[in-house]
């Protein structure tokens, strides 16, 4: 029996919920990993103490974020076997894999080593703390490598065959599996969005002590870490952006064409539009404003391949779902004991269409007498709704913009030295704090939301997916994840807060502004002027 | 590849079997002091010793686990599928009660106020005695069986609800999985601690010891007289690919004695299982706190093999529809799967228990009253 539509939505919105919720964590620890191998290799190479302050205090922030990366995080590793059986039975024979080496080869070395890097400063030596934190930053990175090559086999399955004998998807090739063009470019484009947010949010933390004028030394160096590696990093996500990734496979196709708005093919190089109201019922885009040719370099990067548009690609889904009802008849044929070579060399012939049949199942359960208006649902199925993934894709990319913007000018007046008198750019640092999340939220939901109808392109519908569970279960499930969410949400920007604003006074090394200030008797005076902010030193 | 089939088919039951033995024995002993902390742990800093003990380490730990539902879902897609969607209210529990660990450990030293603290000592102790329960009630039902079939696509349905994996048998195995690691944690607390925390610890594992000796031979006698087994009566070639509704499944009474009595060899198993409990007992009355300790991990091993044992080659029998159980030889992914698998396993399990030794090492010593008060703002 297959899991009825409210049950397949419950289940959507449940993995959307805790995978988006996930990715609230796992960007900061990408990055700010990274950042503290930067800041303790420079303590090692200088030895420094400032440097090991910065480690240890940005390093207790990453350790109130790590602790919900790994409580939610084991949710997902789970929850495809109990949402999603039938996906799992369907594509584990490939998709498993990825997901197993990431635990064997990623992810136990960054929660071995994290341990250390929090209560390993006095038993090892400098250069074996650095090895630590490195182990921990390179665990997280390669994490993200495996989990992205499993979710670029989603958005473009290659390596792997339909065997009907055992009813799933077999792997073929896991060369093809690893070097699958779609999951590295993903693999690129997200690690260095993490980057970014940890950029982010040390640059707009440390502006707040400039601002405040507090413990200034640290704050600038923490800055000017931030500022170089956000710098770096921001030129990554916008120049390896993920759209090159879009003209691999047929379903990515789709979603660039959606992504785009872009309703018609026109001649290569296609233009791109800036803004408009893309209209799905009409098929068409109200008000757009377009800049020619733009769109066919960046997505193709070449001026002579087509960008096809979405009526022509729903009419190449036409025939795939036809062939994938003839596909369905043969593989009924094969299941019901006639496995003659004629028979398998007819399925063979139609196999690569039978995920396009297997959307028809949604209107009726046979599959092959599927009537004219059905085979029309299927097919207007097959394109994404527009509008979200016009607007996520459009704000992400502003978003972008603007960090490349606080990124550059934040290096150009660090190195000018000029950065105190730029109160503007550390208020806009401050302010900018939340909004890589932003954009890494709205950067899956272009990934997740265009890819359906399918889990695995072409070859999956979602609602086959799910587990055939009670609605009862599920709304059991899903309460109890908001509730968990919200409330340990809650805490963990209660204590962010807390120890940002208490910065490395936090550190109890009895140096820094807070600690000084409970020595020093009350000020007399009301508050003393601002001091000037020092250069840095070199 | 140099294995056929039907060989990779059983070294990967291997390869679960150790992913979750690894499991056991590591996060074992979290889960045993999690779930005694409130208790042994009178003040706050005594409570904090006992999280400093566990602190550095369980994060790898828990990664045993993370790793062993990975590994089945890539060697066995169809019972990481049937399990976790047929046991899905259980899985959410574990899973909720999991989410109090790595938030707790970090969080709760963080502010001084002994409410809170006080507070996430009890998350703690929920996601220590949570976890063991649940696991060991759901393994109890795999030697049960429980109610699920395939159609002919091979979706699963599940009959079963929550409540029913509640019953006598399954709860008999819940408290013996929590007596066992609540022996482990005991023990391991015995080698981490000292003083008047050691000494607590120390009576915790006598009796947890010997506690679980008991319902591992009550559970014994039940599996061999009161429950009924399965066993397989036809199947094609364990060397091809076949789906699990291909072969034929009858349910007896003792069946699950089958493979004791057809590899006699194998009955050491337990009784390793049993010496090693008594033996717990034993070093924990003579102060061997490191004995204690390594005994205990070997009662773990041979109380998880026993029951594995006993149920080869079924994972997950069905008691709805014999023929849908699942089985090492039917379960499993293609041949290239395993085989590919099978490398990365041999390379990086070796190198991750060297590196988890390395970091054990660093981290060797007894966690002291002197030491959460030198490390006030540092430790957990």
């Amino acid at each position: 029996m297959l899991p009825i539509d409210e049950v397949v939505s419950l289940s959507r919105l449940q993995f959307a919920v805790t995978a988006l919720y996930h990715f609230l964590f796992v960007p900061l620890t990408l990055g700010l990993s990274w950042i503290l191998v930067i800041m303790e290799a420079v303590y090692v190479m200088t030895g420094s103490p400032i440097y090991k302050d910065m480690t240890r205090f940005w390093g207790k922030l990453f350790g109130i974020n790590f602790a919900m990366g790994v409580a939610t995080g084991i949710t997902l590793e789970f929850q495809f076997g109990t949402n999603w059986s039938y996906y799992s039975h369907y594509v584990g024979d490939i998709f498993g894999t990825p997901l197993a080496i990431e635990g064997m080869a990623a992810f136990f070395l960054e929660s071995t080593f994290v341990g250390l890097f929090f209560f390993g400063w006095d038993r090892l030596s400098r250069v074996q703390h650095l090895m630590v934190t490195f182990l921990v930053a390179l665990g997280s990175s390669l994490s993200a490598l495996w989990i992205l090559i499993a979710n670029g086999w989603m958005n473009n399955p290659v390596g792997a065959e339909f065997n009907f004998e055992t009813m799933r998807m077999e792997l073929v090739s896991m060369t093809d599996v690893i070097f699958n063009p779609v999951a590295q470019v993903k693999f690129v484009h997200t690690v260095a969005a993490g980057y970014v947010t940890a950029s982010m949010f040390v640059l707009g933390v440390s502006a707040y002590y400039l601002l405040k004028a507090r413990d200034t030394q640290f704050a600038l160096r923490s800055f000017a870490v931030a500022a170089g590696f956000g710098l770096a990093s921001t030129l990554s996500v916008i120049v390896l952006g993920d759209e090159s990734g879009y003209t691999a496979g047929e379903v990515n196709k789709v979603k660039l064409a959606a992504i785009e708005a872009e309703w018609d093919t026109h001649p290569a190089p296609a233009g791109i539009t800036i803004f408009g109201m893309p209209d799905s019922k009409n098929e068409r885009t109200d008000y757009a404003f377009k800049v020619p040719y733009v769109l066919g370099l960046i997505a193709t990067r070449s001026t002579d391949t087509q960008v096809i548009g979405i009526k022509d690609l729903k009419k190449e889904h036409e025939v795939r779902i036809r062939n994938g009802m003839l596909a369905y008849a043969a593989l009924t044929r094969l299941k019901s004991g006639d496995k003659s070579p004629a028979a398998r060399a007819e399925f063979d012939k139609l196999k690569q269409d039978l995920g396009y049949g297997l959307l028809l199942k949604k209107y009726t359960p046979n599959v092959i007498d599927a009537t004219p208006e059905q085979i029309a649902k299927a097919v207007d199925d097959t394109i994404p709704n527009v509008a979200p993934l016009f607007w996520s894709f459009r704000g992400m990319v502003a978003l972008g913009m603007l960090f490349l913007f606080i990124f550059a000018t934040s290096f150009y007046f660090l190195i000018r030295k000029q950065l105190a008198p730029q109160r503007w750019l550390l208020r806009l640092a401050v302010f900018s704090i939340p909004l890589p999340w932003i954009a890494a939220e709205l950067g899956w939901i272009v990934a997740e939301y265009g890819r359906q109808p399918w889990t695995i392109a072409g070859i999956l519908p979602t609602h086959l997916s799910a587990s055939t569970l009670q609605p009862s279960s599920l709304y059991f499930s899903l309460a109890g994840f908001i509730l968990f969410y919200t409330f340990l949400l809650v805490v963990e920007m209660v204590l962010m807060v807390k120890y940002a604003k208490r910065g490395p006074s936090s550190l109890h090394t009895g140096k820094y502004h807070w600690e000084l200030l409970d020595k020093k008797p009350a000020a007399p005076s009301k508050t003393p002027p601002r001091p000037p902010l020092p250069k840095p030193t070199r | 590849m140099i294995f056929d089939y039907e060989t990779l088919k059983i070294i990967w039951w291997a390869f679960v079997g150790v992913l979750i033995i690894g499991f056991a024995l590591t996060d074992g002993f979290d889960f045993g002091v999690g779930m005694m902390l409130p208790f042994v742990g009178k003040t706050d800093a005594e409570r904090r010793v006992l999280i400093n003990s566990i602190g550095p380490t369980w994060e790898g730990n828990q990664t045993w686990f993370i790793t062993a539902g990975g590994a089945t879902f890539a060697a066995w897609p169809l019972v990481y599928a049937t399990a976790f969607s047929g046991f899905y209210i259980a899985l959410m529990v574990l899973l909720f009660s999991l989410f109090f660990r790595p938030v707790g450990f970090d969080y709760r030293s963080k502010v001084a106020d002994p409410r809170w603290r006080n507070a996430w000592d009890w998350g703690l102790f929920a996601g220590g005695i949570v976890p063991p329960l649940i696991c060991g009630v759901a393994f109890g039902n795999l030697l049960l069986g429980v109610p699920f079939h395939y159609d002919d696509t091979m979706r699963v349905e599940y009959t079963g609800n929550f409540f029913q994996l509640l019953n006598p048998f399954g709860l008999l195995a819940g408290l013996l999985s929590v007596a066992m690691l609540l022996t482990h944690g005991a023990t391991f607390a015995m080698v981490k601690t000292e003083a008047e925390i050691a000494a607590r610890v120390r009576k915790i594992a006598i009796y947890a010891s010997l506690a679980t000796l008991a319902l591992f031979v009550i559970g014994g006698f039940w599996v061999a007289r009161g429950i009924d087994g399965y066993s397989i009566t036809s199947m094609p070639s364990a060397n091809s690919a076949f789906m699990p509704l291909a072969k034929t499944v009858e349910i007896t009474s003792g069946a699950w004695m089958d493979n004791y009595e057809r590899w006699p060899e194998t009955r050491a198993i337990p009784v390793v299982a049993i010496v090693a409990l008594l033996l717990v007992a034993a070093f924990g009355a003579w102060r061997k706190a490191r004995l204690a300790f390594i005994c205990s991990g070997i009662a773990v091993a041979g109380i998880i093999l026993t029951a594995a044992t006993a149920m080869f080659p079924f994972i997950m029998p069905s008691s709805l529809d014999p023929r849908s159980s699942l089985t090492v030889w039917d379960a499993v992914s293609s041949q290239k799967t395993l085989g590919i698998m099978f490398w990365l396993v041999l390379f990086f399990l070796p190198l991750i228990i060297l590196y988890t030794a390395w970091v054990y090492r660093v981290m060797r010593g007894k966690v002291t009253l002197k030491h959460i008060a030198d490390n006030e703002h540092t430790a957990y």
